[in-house]
């Protein structure tokens, strides 16, 4: 089933439309997918993923989700319940003043049954690693512990399109991992359609498609590999190569006979494989 | 300027049934002219120590001295401090608030340097705004809302270096900025380092970031400094820094798993050091580019 749908979307924050922060987009999720967006700062990553849980309503054409036209104001709810959005900046996401109240919020507006929601607070809270903050205050935490707070809020809800924009930017590197790895796994296991948008390279390859906006136009959509590849048009959209795809190429440059890698484990395989022939 | 602090601790309200102290006693030096890099897991204190350093926080227990400056002092001139120790907070963009980005870098002058003429300050202005990148000319009357993340963050570090600090710290500076966007800050914050900017201090949750930038970096878990020491000897360190809930740089997994193969590569974990040691290896063993 087709999660999203843009048809020739545009929108723009000004009145006189002089200027579109997404301009003629076209596109299709399927149930499932897990998409990695990618851009420079200002490129319309963040406007895009507020038309899909309906933050934002397109100026022109049209946003579907799971066929529910997001400009029709009888279906925000629905939408909103089945698109859960975690946001960039961790400090104006706290509603109430225990982290438990806070995970509870969604879920709670929902209409998700009283018996539930303890169940849901834990898988949450448990999820991202902060089981022991429960009764914590969220305005007395560290802004990681914060962001962790924010993403345990949308996993609460369960929602079937979860939006990270940005959201691990924040955390530690045991923290991105584990947020990481309970994305993938309610990806894997609940066929949840993820849409990742990232600075981090390392953390699009994690993706199965990546999509490339660029003046609030998508400029490339393929698989991470693929984009990678096209390194030249890279540094336009201000990308960067995976720092093991770099130092391949430093490689090759160097006349060293090496296959593509971007991830550590195959640099070093093919690292191992071009010394062992030599 | 050196750091020195010692056994520096802090709660955060105290004799509150919300007390939560966030330092245990962080003993740490940081000599003038590093580049230092300051990494640990969410809530180990790392904001709270820095916040320190320029008596944004006022120290409640330990010692602390940064130059001349001894913080534990009642008559230590904290203003005359803030203008030698520069802090720029995590997302500042958030903070600026003057209708033009000139108005907003000026602001941090005029608190600190209120002996400049007009015309010192406006150049003092417009050396900032060109150090970090961005053209005077065209941007100084902009609203600094109607610019770029990238940009804002720019406009942002701008009113800090406006003064010269001798010190810089940045707590997690290159967080939101896009790949090209974390590199050319980088670049600015190298370019500035060794002249008036003596020393630079980064908070960084990104291994990679240490490794390629830094001379010397700590590692604090739960309010204390638990390693210390150049990048290249920390990422040595792996299972430590996974039990503290880091990570090591790309380049020292792939090492790793080298090793594994039986294969030794030296490395400062760098990239360009990290390619330049694979291919010397590879040329060892009777190879050569054509
Ligand atoms: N609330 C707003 N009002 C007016 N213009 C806005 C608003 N939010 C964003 N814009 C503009 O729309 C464009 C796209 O912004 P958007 O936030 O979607 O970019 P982004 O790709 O998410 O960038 P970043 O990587 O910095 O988060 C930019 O030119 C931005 O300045
Ligand atoms: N304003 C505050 N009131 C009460 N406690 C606080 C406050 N700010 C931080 N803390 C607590 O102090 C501890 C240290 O927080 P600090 O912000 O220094 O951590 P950090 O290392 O900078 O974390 P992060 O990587 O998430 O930014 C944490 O346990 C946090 O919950
Ligand atoms: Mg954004
Ligand atoms: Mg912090």
């Amino acid at each position: 089933m087709e999660a999203v749908r843009f048809e020739h979307v545009k929108y723009s924050y000004r009145e006189d439309e002089s200027e579109y922060a997404v301009n003629d987009v076209s596109l299709s999720v399927e149930e499932g997918e897990f998409v990695a967006i990618l851009g420079r700062n200002g490129s319309g990553k963040s406007t895009l993923a507020k038309l899909i849980n309906a933050l934002l309503t397109p100026t022109s054409g049209k946003v579907s989700v799971f066929g529910l036209d997001t400009s029709d104001e009888k279906q925000t709810f629905a939408i909103r319940k089945s698109a859960g959005m975690v946001f960039q900046n961790p400090d104006n996401q706290a509603v109430a003043s225990i982290v438990e109240d806070d995970v509870a919020f969604g879920p709670e507006n929902i209409g998700v049954p009283r018996e539930e929601i303890g169940k849901r607070i834990d898988f949450a809270l448990n999820a991202v690693g902060m089981q022991d903050f429960r009764n914590a205050m969220p305005s007395r935490l560290s802004g990681g512990q914060k962001q962790r707070i924010a993403i345990a809020g949308v996993i609460a809800i369960l929602p079937k399109i979860m939006i990270l924009d940005e959201s691990t930017a924040m955390l530690d590197p045991q923290g991105r991992r584990e947020v990481m790895a309970v994305v993938k796994k309610l990806n894997r296991e609940q066929g949840m359609t993820v849409i990742l948008i990232t600075h981090f390279m390392e953390e699009a390859l994690q993706a199965e498609r990546a999509i490339v906006m660029h003046r609030g136009e998508v400029v490339m959509d393929g698989t991470p590999e693929h984009i990678f590849s096209h390194s030249d048009a890279l540094e336009t959209y201000n990308l960067t190569l995976p720092r093991a795809a770099y130092i391949c190429k430093k490689l090759q440059a160097a006349g060293m006979p090496i296959g593509e890698a971007f991830t550590a484990e195959e640099l070093a395989e093919e690292i191992c494989k071009s010394l062992q022939k030599g | 300027m050196q750091i020195v602090a010692k056994g520096l601790t802090y709660t955060y309200n105290p004799k509150s049934p919300f007390a939560s102290q966030a330092l245990k006693g962080v003993d740490l030096t940081i000599e003038e002219g590093e580049f230092f890099g300051i990494i640990g897991h969410t809530g180990s204190g790392k904001s709270t120590f820095v916040q320190h350093l320029n008596a944004l926080i006022r120290l409640s227990g330990g010692q602390l001295r940064v130059g001349e400056y001894d913080l534990s002092s009642k008559k230590c001139n904290f203003v005359e401090l803030r203008s030698k120790v520069g802090m720029v907070f995590q997302y500042p963009e958030y903070q600026l608030f003057a209708a033009t980005v000139e108005k907003d870098v000026e602001f941090g002058l005029k608190n600190f340097r209120k002996e400049l003429t007009e015309a010192e300050q406006t150049a003092a202005v417009r050396e900032a705004i060109e150090t970090v990148g961005l053209d005077y000319d065209a941007l100084k009357d902009q609203s600094p809302f109607e610019l770029s993340g990238g940009q804002k963050r720019r406009v942002a570090i701008a009113g800090v270096i406006v003064t010269k600090p001798e010190i810089l710290i940045l707590d997690e500076p290159a967080a939101g900025l896009d790949p090209l966007g974390k590199r050319e800050l980088m670049e600015l914050l190298h370019s500035i380092h060794g002249g008036w900017c003596k020393t630079i201090v980064i908070v960084s949750h990104d291994m990679d970031e240490i490794a390629e930038n830094c001379t010397n970096a700590a590692v604090f878990s739960d309010g204390k400094v638990v390693l210390q020491g150049k990048p290249s000897e920390i990422f040595r360190q792996a299972d430590k820094l996974f039990s503290l809930g880091l990570d090591i740089p790309m380049t020292a997994r792939c090492a790793l798993l080298l090793r594994a193969q039986g294969i030794e590569i030296d490395t400062d974990f760098t990239c360009d050091d990290f390619a330049e040691k694979v291919s010397a290896l590879w040329r060892k063993g009777g190879n050569h580019a054509q």
